[in-house]
Formats: C-alpha cells, structure tokens, sequence
C-alpha cells in the first residue's frame, strides 16, 4: 500500500492535467468530465464532514455558553477563552483522566506485545504436543465480542478483589488483546528465515538468547504494526474501563480513563451549565490523537488495516 | 540446543496461557453456567433455573428491539459504508484518468485518504460525544444550525430518528478504514488489466462494475463481516449518544448496553448471562450465514 501511495503523489497532479486537457477534446469524454467533477465534489464534501465536526468542537472550546447555544456553530469565538481549558484540565479532572489512560496504556500494551510475541514465537518455530490446539485456543477468541463474557468478567474481577484497580483492568486488557496479537505475529514469524536462527544456534546462542537478540529484532515492522493497533484499541476502550473501574475501594473515580472521564463529563455538561469546559475536555483527548496519526500517518494505516489485508 | 526445548517452551506460554484462560475463557465458560441460574447482586446464594431467562429474554420487548435494531443495522451498515467506501477508493485510485494507458487517481487522492481514514484513531466515545452536538436538537447543533441558514425547523434527531443518526455516525468513523482497505486490494489489480478494458472501449462504470468490484471481492467480504460484527456493538455511542441511553423508550436499545445495564448496574448477572449467550449465538449465526452466502468464484491472477 505505501509503494502505492508514493506512485499516486507522483503521477497524480500530472494525470489531472491530462484528464482535463482531454475532457476538452468533447465528444464522449465530455461525459467523463462530468462524472468525474462530481467525483470530486464528493470527495471535498465527505472531507468537509470529516474536518467540519471536530473544527466545531475545536471553536466551541473557546466559546461562552451564551455563544455555543445562541450563535453560529462555526463562527469564530468572540473572545478566544482558554479558561475553559483550564476548567476542562482542573476542575473536570480532564489532566488527570489523560495520564491514568497513558499509565494504563503504556503497561498492558508493553505487556501484550511481550506476552503475545512470546507466545507467538514458541507456537510459530516451535513443534510440541498440542501446539496447534492452543494455537486455535487462543484464535478463537477473535470470535467472542468482550460483551458476551462481560457479566462473568466482572463478577471474576470482583472475586479477586480486583474491581476498581488497574492491576485488575491491565490483566483483562492483556487477555483481551491476546487473540489478535498471537494470530498475526505468528504469521509474522514463521515468515522470518530460519536461516539466521541455524547461524544464531551455531554461533552457541540460547533458545532465550536466539528470542530477545534475534528473532525479535528481525520480526520489528510486525511488532510495530500490532503495537500501533493494540495501542490505538486499549486506549480507546469503553466498556472495559466503565464496567471495571466500578465500586471497589477509595475514591475509584480518581481512576478513571479519559473515554469514561469525557463520556461522564459529556452527561454532567447539561446541569453543570459549562459546555465550554466539555468541548475543551474533548479538544485535549482530540488534539493528540491527530498529532500521532499526523506523524505515523502511514504506520497507523497500515497497522490498523493489518488484520484484514493478511 | 537440544536439551531445555521444553522447559523454554513452557516458560514462554505460561503467562499468556494462564492469562488468556482466567480472563477470557472462564468467564466464556461461566455465561453459560451462570445464563443458567437466577443469580443477582442481592445474595451470594442462587438457583439452577434452566432455560427460564432465555425464555423471559424471548418475552422481553427490550430484548426483541435490541434485536431488531442490530437487524438494521446489520442492513444499513454494511452496505452503505461499502458502497460508499468502493466508490472513494476508485475514484482515489482510478478515478484520475489514465497516465501510460493505466488509470491514477484524482488530484489530491493522497490528501483525501488521509483526511478520510482520521476518525478511526478517535475513540468511539469521543465521537459519539462529538456527535451528540452533531445532531443536537436545537439550532445550536451543526446539522440544525445548518437547516436553520434554510429556514428548515430543527429536528429532533435523537428523539425521531435516533438510530439512525447513530447509524451515520458509526458510517463516518467507518468509512474511511475501508477506502484505505479497498485501495490496498484495488493496488494490486494489474494496470494492463485496465488498459485492455480501455482499449476495448470500456467506460468507466463498466470499468468499476466489471473489473474493479470483481478483483476486490475478497476485500469486500472481509469488509463485510468486520462491519457486521461492528453492528453487534455499537455500545460507546448509544451509551453517550442517545436519550436516556437506548431510549426514548428503548429507540436505541442494542444488546451490549442490556447487558451492561442488567449485568453491571443491576447486578442481575444470571438474567444479563442469558443476554451475553444470546449476543454469542446470534454473532456466530451471522458469522456462519456470510461465510456461506457471500462465497463466490474468486479472480485468480
């Protein structure tokens, strides 16, 4: 798909020079001409209801209450207001919500990757007994949306005293990311030559040794592209976060991730009266989201589509 | 090398074995068990009752709407999104006339996929928030503000067409994932292919109906089940999105807010189970039907 991309960049500007330069010949390819413009106006307008939403939100930010529900959505703020920011930061926990989800994230995606790339390796290069049932043990967890065990989930949490704790979330979080993580990097290793791991063993190196120096260096680009979706997927989790950072002891709200921080927020923004500060929360859970895709644009793409494409 | 092959190997499964069967497969183990019982949050003590909550679930209109909203959606979101998620990725990748007798995309085609494939990095919930405001009910919503500029009313979107505008939403996220997908499988078509179709006088619908469509049959099916098992969710945005989360009056009710709701809230985890089994087996039927009905002569090239 990249190889592809860089061709288009490069040919495109020229190719439409070109169509244009015959559409003006007539005859048939007038009607290509008009098909073709009304391709493009699709294609701007799917992009401005792409951009129109969040500049909305990016405006309303910066906006009192009076203007968000009296003016124009997408006039530019009268005053530009960052106390909303601040509010939003503060006051709605928004900052604190914001690193609970980085703390969260960096652990269990750390942990997925190493527990699934373990798990992966042993089950691609590895023949034993049993081998392939646990292979499609863990495969058929694809299977089950998180809903169908959610009730059992919660009450097993509960019974190990885990409800309301993070150890608890990073262990189902690990778990849950699991299937996808074994499935695709055990397609990925048993790609790799097995011709460096014979130099590797010749060389005296150790079943642990051939692992963590070796292998995993080699099998990188796969690593990065199932990292990228299980840190995409973890961080954009709901229902796992909502339905287990629940009851438990202390204040478990202090806790909470930025999903269930902003959906809350979102619910009290009405009585509140603070729209400003919601549309600031969801402006600093937006804004680095962009940043990240905006700068591993094409790992995002490929990392996320991965799983169908193989 | 030999010796300690075992031994290594079992070190290196342990954890994610004993992880993946205490948090995944027990509780798949335990839904079925505890679909079985009526056990609530008010006692630690509870009964073996059978079938009894599959057949209250049967009699539940609660349940029986979830379903048919899922229905729907099954419907509606597949198609449209892969209608229009086909029709961007051709005009992306050939849609830009022909350069060498091999078609290109249109101007900017980098541009649009990038633009286009941003909403699936937001999470759900952010969206559905963001959405709220979409399809809030007064002129201060974008859609009303917009009807407003042209003397339209504002419409109640929530409360008269709340699955539906749910239904868009989870289209604007989608989208653009699956012109990415249909670009990568439309890449791979050979360019001769399309400079044979040209010079034998093919426009562009038989172009895109007759070459394109075909060669990227296996894409669309794998489209097509990811978005029908997406329309069995839908949770984030019904739970931040809707009236009343599923309503008004059970509008927008979909079986993972059910379960949340009976299993979480109400601690009915016998009743909420039962929920869980019946999302199971309607999953797997639908799996199990588009395997078959969409299995079709695929293109060797």
């Amino acid at each position: 798909m990249s190889i592809d991309e860089r061709t288009i960049t490069t040919r495109a500007p020229s190719a439409a020079k070109r169509s244009k330069r015959s559409a003006q010949r007539g005859g048939i390819r007038r009607e290509v001409g008009i098909v073709s413009g009304l391709g493009h106006l699709s294609l701007f307008l799917w992009a401005l209801a792409i951009i129109g939403p969040l500049l909305f939100t990016f405006l309303a930010a910066f906006k009192s209450n009076t203007e968000i529900f009296l003016g124009n959505p997408f006039a530019l703020p009268k005053n530009w207001d960052i106390e909303s920011f601040a509010r939003a930061w503060t006051r709605a926990r928004v900052g604190t919500y914001f690193l609970n989800s980085v703390f969260v994230v960096s652990v269990s995606t750390f942990f997925t990757m190493l527990f699934g790339s373990m798990a992966a390796y042993v089950l691609a290069r590895y023949k034993f007994a049993g081998n392939r049932f646990i292979y499609y043990l863990f495969v058929a967890g694809l299977a089950f949306p998180v809903y169908v065990t959610l009730t059992p989930l919660y009450l097993i949490v509960q019974n190990m005293g885990m409800l309301g704790t993070y150890q608890g979330l990073i262990l189902v979080y690990i778990a849950y990311s699991l299937p996808f993580t074994i499935f695709f990097l055990t397609a990925f290793f048993k790609t790799l030559p097995t011709s460096v791991a014979e130099a590797a063993i010749i060389d005296g190196a150790s079943h642990y040794g051939l692992f963590f120096r070796v292998m995993l260096p080699m099998a990188k680009p796969g690593l990065v592209s199932i990292a990228i979706f299980n840190i995409i997927g973890q961080w954009n989790q709901y229902v796992l976060p909502v339905a287990l950072l629940s009851g438990g002891t202390g204040n478990v709200q202090d806790k909470w991730l930025l999903t269930q921080g902003i959906a809350a927020i979102s619910t009290s923004a009405g009585y509140r009266a603070d729209w400003p500060a919601l549309f600031a929360a969801l402006t600093i859970a937006i804004i680095p989201m962009i940043i990240v895709y905006a700068i591993f644009q094409r790992q995002i793409q490929s990392g996320l589509t991965a799983g169908a494409v193989k | 090398m030999r010796h300690g092959r075992y031994p290594f190997v079992i070190s290196f499964l342990i954890a994610p074995i004993a992880l993946y069967a205490v948090f995944v497969l027990a509780p798949i183990v335990q839904a079925f068990f505890v679909a079985m019982t009526d056990w609530n949050g008010l006692s630690p003590n509870y009964n073996f009752v059978g079938l009894d909550n599959f057949s209250k679930i049967l009699s539940d209109d609660k349940f029986l709407d979830a379903v048919l909203h899922h229905v729907v959606l099954l419907v509606a979101l597949p198609i449209i999104t892969i209608a229009i998620a086909l029709f961007f990725a051709f005009l992306l990748n050939t849609g830009g006339g022909t350069r060498g007798g091999t078609p290109v995309g249109v101007w900017g085609s980098k541009f649009y996929r990038v633009i286009f494939f941003l909403p699936q990095v937001l999470a759900v919930v952010i969206v559905g928030v963001v959405f709220g405001r979409v399809f809030a009910p007064d002129d201060s919503g974008i859609l009303n503000g917009m009807l407003g500029w042209v003397g339209v009313n504002p419409i109640g979107f929530m409360a008269d067409f709340g699955l539906m505008s749910i239904l868009a939403t989870m289209i604007w996220q989608a989208v653009g994932f699956y012109v990415v997908l249909f670009s990568a499988g439309m890449a791979s078509i050979p360019g001769e292919v399309y400079e044979a179709a040209i010079l034998d006088g093919a426009n562009r619908f038989a172009m895109f109906f007759r070459i394109t469509v075909p060669m990227v049959w296996d894409t669309i099916q794998v489209a097509w089940v990811y978005l029908g098992i997406l329309a069995f969710d839908a949770f984030a945005l019904v739970m931040v999105m809707s009236i009343e989360e599923g309503g008004p009056d059970g509008a927008t009710a979909v079986l993972p807010v059910l379960i949340y709701k009976q299993g979480i809230r109400e601690s009915e985890y016998g009743y909420a189970s039962a929920l869980g089994v019946a999302l199971f087996f309607l999953t797997i039927t639908f799996a199990a039907l588009s395997l078959r009905t969409s299995r079709r002569d695929t293109i060797e090239l």
